[in-house]
């Protein structure tokens, strides 16, 4: 090959531009429109992040700086192991819901308004955010994921969505406000917003501005991320929204938060964060575990066991900060891997439990769980989705939910600290028994004089696709490890 | 006290009552004129620190022009979700949850 040739073109910025395109084009078609355009993009998009995260495992590292500007005025984008995977994660996982979302809103077209445009913006926003190299581009992507997530919560136009998405936006502005006063406290110390500069400045040294700022980030992200006990605002919102909003923003959106805890604290603010830090995120993550299982046992509308389920799941993710701080690098190496596989895997599986959910719930008009007798005989493939979904959870072989809390588990004995492994294996055998009380009441015969439609086929299979992806990567998980090496 | 403390400690004051004012006020409108004050201590907090030597940087001042577009955007969305509210209940606060559920019925 010659020299030149061997120049791919950047795929970086197209991953940022494609959706804003077709989401201002569905926009400008009106509310209800736009669907085959997000398709259409979203199959762009995917090829896109297949593309980016190819060139990634072959020659390490891309960055791209934007209009050829290139910082401190211009804007750097950067992708290395770690951004790619969750792009690639965020493509698929969007480009199923999208099958989806296109049936269930044919079913149901009232709850649809504007959710294709606010789609492809919350995923300019969520690529943007990935692809970031300096912290005060972060908050502005996070401000932005933030409104176009409360535009699809209130879609709806009810009391309650509206009240949820109220609640969401002012938690989400508080949330962002801390993270900014951050940026300011440490652009005003060291002059540079640039997460590569940083690094080194930090190491060399740290006043105690920059401690503020460390704290006023992390708590702003913690209340964006929904980590017990900032965990308010996610069952309203997740449980209110319509289906397909639910599943974008528990499988993707708080996971947008928590990258950017797991990269700041792992790149820049390494030098800064403590042991004592680190035990009280895992400690938290165990509260989440806990209470948010058990909230979720004493449900009895479908979606809200759902998303407190997400409560309970977001834990696991803070369980590896306690692993990779001060503990071997051996380690540390394998409690990231674990908690990267809960990302991927808990973005799945979740999705695909919302979207079962939401056929279940959109065959009998209802959401109670104690009226969901007889689903299993009518929707056999959605309530094995869900099904597959929670083993995932619960983080049975072969699923991929068992590789990530199987890595976590080693990270945990790897570093003496077994008190954890406690926390996953209860917290695990929790996630069964809340699926299981669903599981239970659809297998139970169906009650007399019950209505119910048949859904389309599309609402069916893309929600087990999804179900199905989340165990198939205990089995590819090598892939994926592989790929979160590159840094 | 020199100004290029006085900036940032205003800053910090503006920041910690709008702070307040989110978390204390129940009246939405309150809120959002809180959620303003907040942002616009961090941006005094972010010009003052970024003036080194009495000139003015011009990255930070560009930092907090984009902090106000974003900031003007979010109150938007939020007077009209008030507004929205203050429609469907007669009141400028939060519903408590649950307490509706009856009059919008189960619903995907």
């Amino acid at each position: 090959m010659l020299p030149g040739t061997d120049r791919m073109p950047d795929v970086i910025p197209w991953l940022i531009l494609v959706p804003l395109v077709w989401a201002s084009l569905a926009f400008l078609r009106g509310p209800g429109r736009g669907g085959r355009l997000a398709l259409a993009g979203l199959a762009v998009q995917t090829g896109l992040a297949v593309k980016l995260a190819m060139q990634i495992s072959i020659s390490g590292v891309q960055s791209h700086a934007v209009g050829g500007w290139g910082a401190p005025l211009g804007i750097d984008l950067y992708a290395d192991g770690l951004s790619a995977i969750l792009l690639l994660l965020t493509q698929v996982v969007v480009l199923l819901l999208v099958v989806y979302a296109r049936a269930y809103f044919i079913a149901h077209p009232e709850g649809v308004s504007y959710f294709w445009p606010l789609t492809g913006y919350l995923l300019a926003a969520m690529n943007a955010l990935f692809l970031s190299a300096d912290i005060f581009n972060i908050y502005v992507t996070l401000e932005l994921l933030g409104l176009t997530a409360v535009g699809l919560v209130a879609a709806r136009g009810g009391t309650e969505s509206v009240g949820a998405a109220m609640r969401y936006l002012l938690a989400g502005l508080m949330g962002s406000g801390l993270f900014l006063l951050g940026v300011a406290l440490v652009y005003g110390t060291y002059g540079t917003v640039s997460i590569a500069v940083l690094a080194p400045l930090i190491e060399a040294e740290a006043p105690s501005a920059v401690f503020v700022a460390v704290g006023a980030m992390l708590v702003g992200l913690l209340l964006k991320t929904a980590l017990f006990p900032f965990h308010f605002w996610l069952p309203p919102a997740h449980g209110e929204a319509p289906a397909p909003v639910s599943a974008l923003l528990s499988a993707l959106v708080v996971k947008a938060s928590f990258y950017l805890i797991l990269r700041l604290w792992l790149q820049p603010f390494a030098p800064l964060v403590t042991t004592a830090a680190a035990q009280l995120l895992g400690l938290l993550g165990m509260a989440a575990i806990l209470w948010g299982s058990a909230m979720a046992l004493s449900q009895t509308r479908l979606k809200m066991l759902i998303a407190y389920s997400t409560v309970a799941q977001i834990g696991y993710l803070f369980l590896l900060f306690p692993l990779v701080t001060v503990t071997s690098q051996e380690a540390a190496e394998s409690a990231l891997q674990g908690g990267v596989m809960q990302v991927v895997t808990h973005a799945l599986a979740k999705a695909a439990m919302f979207a079962a959910a939401g056929t279940v719930i959109l065959s009998l008009g209802r959401d109670d769980i104690g009226g969901l007798g007889g689903v299993a005989s009518r929707l056999p493939v959605s309530i094995f989705a869900f099904a597959l979904g929670g083993i995932t959870l619960a983080g049975l072989p072969p699923s991929g939910g068992f590789i990530a809390k199987w890595l976590l588990i080693d990270g945990a004995l790897n570093s003496g600290q077994w008190g954890w492994v406690v926390v996953m294996i209860s917290g695990g055998l929790l996630s069964a028994a809340y699926v299981c009380r669903v599981l239970r009441r659809a297998f139970l015969p169906m009650e007399a004089g019950a209505r119910f439609n048949s859904p389309a086929r599309a609402l069916e299979w893309s929600a087990f696709t999804l179900a199905l992806m989340s165990l198939l990567l205990g089995v590819r998980s090598a892939e994926v490890l592989i790929l979160l090496g590159i840094r | 006290m020199s100004t290029a403390l006085l900036f940032p400690l205003t800053g910090a004051a503006l920041f910690v009552m709008g702070v307040a004012g989110l978390l204390l006020q129940p009246h939405l409108l309150r809120k959002i004129i809180a959620f303003n004050i907040m942002g616009s201590g961090i941006f005094l907090i972010l010009v003052g620190l970024g003036q080194r030597g009495g000139s003015p940087d011009p990255v930070s001042q560009a930092m907090v022009l984009t902090g106000i577009v974003v900031s003007v955007a979010a109150t938007g969305l939020a007077l009209a979700l008030a507004r929205r509210l203050l429609d469907l209940t007669g009141k400028m606060q939060l519903p408590v949850p649950g307490e509706d559920a009856a009059r919008d019925g189960p619903d995907a």
